[in-house]
């Protein structure tokens, strides 16, 4: 069976690392570069000590990129944007884990990042990223890209409702809180350690650049309005949304879950978790560490037609390298889930 | 196969089930009792209560 020769453009980081760690031991591709403009010329696990003996890898100067069947780009944000069109005549496919071309107008890049597009010709060619909205486009495409880890906490669990017109579609607010992963390896004021640990730090309240990504994709009949908070606690990885939404029918709670049934009862890495007894009733982030899942539970209020949705991931899995490397399966025609069947660690 | 009370998931069950069998929801996990075999019915199983010794 012939591999599929990735590379990888921008390694070292962390979302960089679990790309490498995913695609070392998919059976269907073969890590052929890493780039690192800081490590050039130093073994991978100087940054990844979890590959310590599982790769002979070093890492490459950007420069030094030579043609492959896929390249994943996992450069800062907007670092992308400005070497995409050299990429493209390196690789046939690439899928992007950057910022840079997940919105489809050129105009978002200025409302919410603050800046032009360095390549906005290429926009319109990439499909966004969660395949469990666009997998159909994704086997005819040869540009993803990755959705934001907290676009896609948010996007699953209000997707089946804002899809089906079953909820007011100006008064949901969102409360994401997350890991300290999200904020990437280069350390700051911020992240020192007796700075960091033990925080609940509201982080973004207002104007999180992912909202918009929010908007584009649950858009279907009007621009929507998505109120969204940021908060940082004490976590490495992993993300949980708590969605409030407001019905305009009414719904039992045995009706919500026809409806997650009809619109995630097909899909490998989406599960419903609501119970009502017992330790484990709703989604929680510190079992999906390491895995590709997606938990969703939700709560109606009885006194009113409020519903709180509940949506967990890993954010450097299901909010980054995992998702990617999900669409690298799917672009290829491979099993969804193939590279991506770890089932998580209980207890942890 | 019966639909749970609880969560309208599927629930399948052998041929030889009971009147009175307590069984599980593989979708929401809620405890169930077959309340009715001809046709399958189920409810959700009483809790277990506080017993004050008496």
């Amino acid at each position: 069976m012939d591999k599929v020769r990735v590379s990888i453009a921008g390694g070292s980081g962390y979302t960089g690392g679990e790309l490498l760690r995913l695609l070392l031991f998919h059976p269907r591709a073969e890590v052929a570069q890493v780039t690192s403009e800081s490590l050039a010329g130093k073994f991978v696990f100087k940054a990844h000590p979890n590959l310590r003996k599982r790769t002979q890898l070093q890492f490459s100067a950007l420069d030094d990129l030579r043609p492959c069947d896929v390249l994943f780009v996992s450069l800062p944000h907007g670092k992308s944007m400005e070497k995409m069109r050299e990429f493209r005549a390196l690789a046939p496919r690439i899928i992007d884990l950057s910022a840079d071309f997940r919105l489809r107008q050129e105009r978002d890049y200025r409302e919410w990042y603050g800046n032009s597009h360095a390549c906005p010709e290429m926009l319109g060619e990439f499909v966004y990223g969660i395949p469990e909205l666009h997998r159909e486009e994704m086997k005819r495409t040869s540009f993803i890209s990755s959705a934001g880890c907290n676009a896609t906490v948010t996007i699953l669990g209000l997707y089946p409702f804002f899809k089906l017109g079953i909820v007011d579609p100006n008064r949901t607010v969102v409360e994401v809180k997350v890991g300290s992963s999200e904020g990437g390896n280069a350390p700051s004021a911020a992240s020192h350690h007796p700075e960091r640990s033990g925080a609940v730090r509201s982080f973004m309240p207002t104007n999180h650049r992912h909202t918009a990504e929010v908007i584009q994709e649950l858009s279907f009949r009007e621009a929507i309005q998505i109120h969204m908070s940021v908060t940082s606690i004490e976590m490495v990885r992993g993300a949980l949304a708590t969605s409030h939404v407001f019905l305009n029918q009414p719904l039992e709670e045995k009706d919500v879950w026809k409806v997650l049934r009809q619109v995630y009862g097909e899909e490998p890495f989406i599960r419903i978790v609501k119970e009502s007894e017992g330790t484990h009733r709703y989604p929680e982030p510190k079992w999906l560490i390491g895995t590709n899942y997606c938990d969703i539970g939700f709560s109606k209020d009885e006194k009113s037609n409020r519903m709180v949705m509940i949506s967990a991931i890993d954010n450097l899995m299901k909010g980054a390298a995992g998702q990617a490397i999900q669409a690298f399966n799917i672009m290829h025609g491979f099993e969804e889930t193939e590279g991506l069947e770890f089932p998580g660690l209980h207890p942890i | 196969m019966a639909e749970c009370p609880i969560c309208g998931g599927t629930v399948n069950l052998g041929e030889d089930t009971v009147e009175g069998e307590l069984i599980a929801c593989a979708d929401c996990g809620a405890e169930l009792e077959v309340t009715g075999v001809n046709p399958l019915t189920l409810a959700e199983a009483p809790k277990e209560e506080e017993d004050w010794g008496e």
